[in-house]
């Protein structure tokens, strides 16, 4: 990789200290091997992982291209390009950020309609438990008629009657799994 | 082939959003060309009446307070199916683009207690696919096609088809997990990492019925980089599932009669 960023130096004329390009080599390296890996172990889902190949990207981009990053530093009026290098990570690093923000705004939102769909639906299970104890129907009629939510029909095809903790979750494990195929 | 698929529970599983144009019809349509299936309809956070359209053509009917996308849709409808002891599990569009009257062929090509092929999928390109397809979408499913065919060393014409149909085998594999975005390609990897065989049939498919395709030009690059990125990664998962947890005993969960027997009779090829 030096070579590399050598060879580039030569066409651009060299504004960037050759030490300073090499660094960012590296580091974009070490970025994208990180990301990668973290992806690997399941850590990181491909779509966020593909954005910090993008900004590791464009570092790199403007790390070894000289002529470029010294157009862009000209363009905003910065004197030395190695500050524009420092611009332009921080404001990637910023949009990221904020980004993330969005997305945690919306995570909050589906968490907040999440946990009022399950004690919605723990209320209606202990109605129906309790009218189970006194023999009689389960009140499903008690809803109102405008409510957007109807169980769906797993909830009467005939499974056993949920267990009386405030899980959700549970889902069921097959017995025996196919993943023991690769031993 | 036909043997004792009379006696199998199957499950056609139709992921829609927004789909209350075309929903309605896709159940009925299944209900008349594969009279022996049970209908799901996934309804993935509509915010259109995709669920009373589906209920009026018949079908069980999963809704997502939320949209969660594609993957998580059919994960929905895999878990159905697992808990409900189905034996075979199909996936067709609720945008109408896949034609109830294949699911039989698909199903005579699935063995579901040989071990032949767990999944067939319907390919557009084995013959007519039935409508003119966008050059776009051909470049993109032939890469995919390429590389897919090149790690599982068998001819996969059509990865990016949604329509298609597994065994018990891939239905307790994909309840346990699947692919959150653009999962078809992926599936099929985490298929073959998992030593289950596919088949492809040939299949006419629908131009879309109703509404836009979900994938404009800069998703499709996305779609491009993500599911490259996707399968480059698979190559170096050695499980390509996370570990399972251990068998959960508090709780009573009524896994069906057949689902012991059945995971206990496929011993897995090969080990």
């Amino acid at each position: 990789m030096p070579d590399l960023s050598a060879v580039f130096s030569l066409a651009a004329g060299g504004q960037l200290d050759n030490r300073v390009r090499i660094v960012a080599v590296i580091v974009t390296a070490v970025l994208l091997g990180l990301v990668l890996e973290l992806v690997r172990r399941r850590r990181l889902i491909e779509r966020y992982a593909l954005l910090w190949m993008v900004v590791a990207l464009i570092l790199l981009v403007l790390a070894i291209w000289n002529q470029l990053l010294a157009h862009v530093s000209n363009a905003v009026g910065i004197e030395v390009p190695a500050n524009a290098l420092f611009i332009a990570g921080l404001g990637l690093a910023f949009l990221l950020l904020l980004h993330f923000s969005v997305i945690t705004t919306r995570l909050s939102e589906e968490t907040k309609i999440l946990a009022q769909e399950v004690a919605r639906l723990d209320v209606e299970a202990r109605a129906a438990r309790a009218a189970a104890v006194n023999g009689e129907r389960a009140p499903n009629d008690e809803r109102s008629p405008g409510e957007p939510w109807r169980p769906s029909a797993t909830d009467a095809a005939g499974l056993a009657p949920p267990p009386a903790t405030g899980e959700s979750g549970g889902e069921s494990q097959p017995g025996r799994s196919p993943s023991t195929a690769d031993q | 082939m036909v043997r004792d698929h009379n006696q199998l529970r199957k499950l056609a599983i139709v992921p829609a959003y927004n789909e209350q144009g075309m929903v309605g019809r896709v159940v009925r349509d299944i209900h008349r060309h594969a009279p022996d299936f049970d209908v799901v309809v996934i309804d993935d956070g509509s915010l259109d009446n995709t669920t009373a359209e589906a209920e009026a053509g018949g079908a069980v009917v999963i809704r997502h307070p939320f949209n969660v996308g594609i993957g998580g849709a059919m994960q929905s409808g895999f878990k159905h199916a697992l808990r409900n002891g189905y034996d075979v599990a199909a996936q067709v569009d609720g945008d109408g683009q896949h034609k109830p009257a294949h699911i039989h062929d698909l199903l005579a090509k699935l063995h579901t207690s040989g071990d032949e092929a767990d999944m067939v999928c319907g390919s557009r390109f084995r013959g007519d696919p039935g409508y003119r397809v966008p050059i776009g979408r051909r470049i993109g499913n032939l890469i995919f096609s390429v590389v897919l065919s090149a790690i599982t060393r068998r001819r996969i014409t059509d990865p990016t088809s949604g329509f298609r149909i597994t065994n018990r085998r891939g239905i307790e594999l994909f309840a346990r997990d699947y692919p959150h975005d653009y999962p078809e390609v992926e599936a099929i990897l985490m298929l073959h990492a998992h030593r289950l065989r596919i088949h492809e049939v040939p299949v006419r498919m629908n131009a879309r019925g109703y509404g836009r395709s979900s994938i404009d030009y800069p998703r499709s690059a996305y779609y491009m980089a993500k599911v490259l990125l996707a399968l480059f990664i698979g190559l170096f998962r050695r499980r390509p599932t996370p570990i399972e947890e251990p068998p959960d005993t508090s709780e009573g969960e009524p896994v069906a009669p057949g689902a012991a027997i059945s995971g206990a009779g496929h011993a897995p090829r090969g080990s």
